[in-house]
């Protein structure tokens, strides 16, 4: 084995979220009397670490199983199989109040501002909640706190008493930041915060998470299909193809040297600020349409739309995950580790 | 909200203030019947001469049976009012509890609940309100909880289908994601968003129980003790005001009656630009 690289420079870094083989399968109904016909495999058999600190971009497709991964973890959706051990304890299997005391710490920012906030309460009433509901702090305490937490996310406190509506996309995100803040989380799943923003207002949220990371030692895991986006926010990277993970290391690895083809199909998609590179770039155009999850392919769900299939194994065989190089993975035949 | 604010932009409200005088008005008409009215409707004995019209003795004259309908009208309020408001509060909690839990549970509760209103929906009324009122007795609390019983499944469905274009909201679940508890979700999440239909719907209903009751009266399935407006209208009937052109025993009823019902319609408009932050933000600039 070679010496590792990357992850030992500095001491290893502390895990704070690990998924094990996490599935969550939506079950297909038809018939008068609900018969269970199929499974929506929405996530298939994901693995991975969160180490603390760090963001972990979450990138692919629009229905390849991202948000449903994020929503699983924070236990939105109860999994179908698999485990999520956070803080040492497995979220998957916790009830009732453990798994309300387990939430404290995990938090989410949802993709669209406008459907995230209650219309119906103030911002004091919507960034307060999570602290009334956990018996944080009293009534005065707790106008405190949300004039601090927004002053965190950069709103005016005197905003607190205003409605959602009054608000814009970029200011509600902020809002429902704070509200993700209120309970001094670990981690912060943020399910595309910025993707429903204008690109101008986009830049100013990232560079708020990012300030707000450093800043309170934050744990991100960001879900995103803007790989520009992911490139700048993330320190690793984990692509999602159909429900599974197909690739996962560190930002910089992945955008020099990917090894799966879909990760090298994605990446030749995004376009390049310079005109003489633009030029020369080449794209890899998959053929045909993302395959229905219900459904999913044999063997390696990507080879019905791989450039470089091969018949007889990829149809065939289902490839493992399996680290390549330190602390990077692939899943992929043609992907020998090294 | 504090109540008093509430209370301050009702009567801010340029309609809102309007509902609020009627059925202020209405209230202490019914409260202080005893105190305004001249005669007592009740007492057999403070008749004077049958189908008098208006005179300086009978300000609305009497009806057929020689009663100052004044007095009637000033004492039915307390009936008509009753039977209005509180089957209105009713029909109102239980369709919003039903339609909510229906909504927000979802599946068997769901299933049951709504199979149940459908049964409701297609019980004929009117034969069914006889039978009950044969056997509960013909009071206007019997008249209560018949409407009641029939009532809620309307409004519940109405709620229901509220609550399932707002459950999968990422507001609901973000109140989930930090830890809501059901009961919260349902109370603080879902009741304020469907809390202006159950309003505006129970403050309609509060008018349409009021005409039910005068009708059910008018059938003769009415409290045969208790003057309402609805029963001096169906007693104008039978005693053939209209034939006889005897307007000052058809048209205070008939006036009373729309203008409560425009008093509560007024006060559900205005309850609802309350409760919906948004309209109130529009009425201001």
């Amino acid at each position: 084995m070679t010496a590792p690289t990357v992850a030992t420079q500095t001491e290893e870094p502390e895990v704070i979220l690990r998924v094990r083989n996490l599935k969550k399968y939506f079950p297909i109904r038809r018939g008068v009397f609900q018969r269970h016909v199929g499974d929506v495999k929405a996530v298939d058999d994901v693995s991975f670490d969160v180490y603390k600190g760090e963001t972990l971009g979450l990138v692919g497709e629009s229905g390849c199983g991202k948000t449903t991964t994020g929503r699983t973890i924070i236990r939105l959706y109860d999994p179908t199989a698999g485990s999520v051990y956070f803080q040492g304890r497995d979220m998957a299997e916790l009830k009732g109040k453990e798994l309300r005391a387990m939430r404290r710490k995990m938090q989410m920012i949802f993709q669209d501002p406008y459907a995230s906030l209650n219309p119906r309460m103030s911002v004091l009433g919507i960034v307060g909640e999570p602290l009334e509901i956990h018996h944080i702090a009293n009534r005065s305490e707790r106008k405190e706190r949300v004039a601090e937490l927004l002053k965190l996310v950069g709103l005016n406190p005197a905003f607190m008493n205003r409605y959602p509506h009054e608000f814009s996309g970029g200011q509600r995100q902020r809002i429902g930041l704070a509200r993700a803040l209120a309970l001094n989380p670990d981690l912060i799943i943020c399910d595309e915060p910025i993707s429903a923003l204008d690109v101008s207002i986009q830049a100013q949220v990232v560079n708020l998470l990012e300030e707000l990371q450093e800043q309170l030692g934050l744990t991100y895991i960001f879900i995103a299909h803007d790989l520009s986006m992911v490139r700048h926010i993330s320190k690793r990277v984990a692509v999602m193809y159909l429900g599974k993970i197909v690739e996962l290391t560190d930002r910089d690895t992945l955008y020099t040297n990917p090894l799966h083809p879909y990760t090298q199909a994605l990446l030749s998609a995004v376009p390049v600020p310079d005109p003489f590179i633009e030029e020369t770039r080449k794209r890899i155009i998959l053929k045909g349409d993302l395959p229905s999850p219900a459904n999913p392919p044999s063997g390696c769900n990507f080879h019905t739309r791989c450039p470089v299939f091969q018949k007889g194994l990829c149809d065939v065989q289902d490839p493992e995950f399996i680290e390549v190089e330190p602390g990077h993975f692939c899943a992929c035949h043609l992907v020998k580790p090294q | 909200m504090s109540l008093w604010r509430f209370v301050r932009g009702l009567l801010r409200h340029r309609l809102g203030r309007w509902g609020v005088l009627i059925l202020v008005t209405m209230t202490l008409v019914a409260l202080l019947a005893d105190v305004i009215a001249p005669y007592d409707p009740y007492n057999i004995r403070e008749r004077g001469r049958r189908k008098q019209p208006p005179s300086a003795e009978h300000w609305l004259g009497t009806d057929g049976a020689g009663l100052d309908i004044l007095s009637e009208v000033i004492y039915g309020a307390r009936v008509s009012l009753l039977v209005g408001t509180v089957t209105a509060l009713l029909v109102s909690l239980l369709g919003a509890m039903v339609g909510i839990l229906a909504g927000y549970a979802g599946g068997p509760v769901d299933t049951l609940s709504m199979r149940f209103a459908d049964v409701l929906f297609s019980v004929p009324g009117l034969p069914l309100m006889i039978i009950l009122a044969t056997y509960l007795g013909t009071s206007y609390w019997t008249i209560i909880l018949i409407f009641t019983i029939l009532g809620w499944a309307g409004l519940s469905r109405l709620v229901r289908s509220q609550v399932l274009s707002i459950v999968h909201l990422e507001y609901i679940e973000a109140a989930r994601s930090y830890g809501a508890s059901h009961w919260r979700i349902m109370w603080r999440h879902i009741l304020p968003a469907v809390s202006s239909l159950v309003i505006v719907n129970g403050v309609m209903l509060a008018a349409g129980m009021m005409l039910a009751e005068a009708g059910l009266s008018f059938l003769g399935f009415g409290d045969p003790k208790a003057v309402s407006w609805g029963k001096v209208l169906s007693l104008a009937q039978s005693g053939h005001a209209a034939l006889f052109g005897m307007w000052w025993w058809v048209v205070p009823p008939g006036a009373a009656i729309f203008v409560t019902a425009l008093g509560f319609m007024l006060v559900g408009l205005a309850l609802e630009e309350q409760l919906n932050p948004y309209l109130r933000r529009v009425r201001k600039r």
